[in-house]
């Protein structure tokens, strides 16, 4: 059941941000995430995520895991838009530490219901310092 | 707990939801609508076929809701409602079509 069913109104709502700070594989926790993000999805709430340090390498492109026998969830990434949620902060310094840029990630878009489903970029690039202050703005951080 | 088909069984979980998703075939899908009392006709297949697609390129079962529009927004309103999926599948369609077409649970189904 989903919280529009319950007539939750906007000031029903908390601004959610699921940070994400480590390596896809090797660890559980960025399918962990993943997986409470797309569960939490169905509660109409503000939901954003954010990728820094390592949680960086989990929405770059051609992630191959033939390699390590495990499954490759990057593609569900992409279905974020058809669950409402829409912004996913990058952190730029942890790209650049890293050697990677913008071209590196995965292209994950959502269509803008306000915008005659205009297909848009869920991605957004913010340096630490716009990190700090959108996490400064939520209400519930949730750290894997 | 198994499936029985052409002398080969394939192991289900205790909800039905088939282990090995390599192991589906359109007749396997047949023998699991059976066992949930549904025939299959053209418009439970285009469901499943759905499903199966989008499992494809997303690696997700998705959640009856996202089925929903999505259906809405691939094959029209008449189609992308609760009610119209819910007569095909009467026990929801997200976890009896995906039971079919041989998926896991759909992720974010409360």
């Amino acid at each position: 059941m989903s919280a529009e069913e319950n007539g939750a109104g906007a000031e029903d709502q908390k601004k959610f941000l699921y940070v994400n700070r480590r390596a896809p594989y090797g660890t559980i926790y960025a399918l962990e995430s993943l997986e409470v993000v797309l569960i939490g999805a169905a509660f109409d709430q503000d939901v954003s995520l954010a990728f820094f340090d390592d949680g960086v390498f989990q929405i770059i492109k051609g992630q191959d895991t033939a390699g390590i026998g495990m499954k490759n969830f990057s593609p569900t990434y992409r279905a974020l838009g058809d669950y409402e949620v829409t912004k996913l902060y990058v952190e730029k310094e942890s790209l650049e530490e890293r050697g990677l840029t913008a071209d590196d990630l995965m292209e994950i878009t959502y269509e803008d219901e306000d915008d005659d489903w205009a297909e848009k970029s869920s991605v957004q690039l913010v340096s630490r310092a716009e990190l700090s202050e959108i996490m400064a703005a939520q209400d519930v951080i949730l750290s894997f | 707990m198994s499936y029985q088909i052409n002398g080969t069984t394939v192991e289900h979980d205790e909800e039905g939801y088939i282990q090995e998703l390599d192991k589906w075939s359109e007749q396997l899908a047949e023998v699991i609508a059976a066992d949930e009392n549904i025939e299959m006709t053209d418009e439970h297949w285009e469901v499943v076929n759905f499903l199966r697609d989008y499992y494809e390129e997303y690696q997700i079962a998705p959640a009856v809701r996202v089925l929903i529009k999505a259906i809405k927004k691939s094959m029209g309103k008449d189609k992308g409602n609760n009610k119209y999926l819910y007569t095909l599948f009467p026990y929801g369609p997200a976890k009896q079509a995906c039971k079919i077409a041989g998926l896991p649970k759909p992720t974010g189904c409360v």
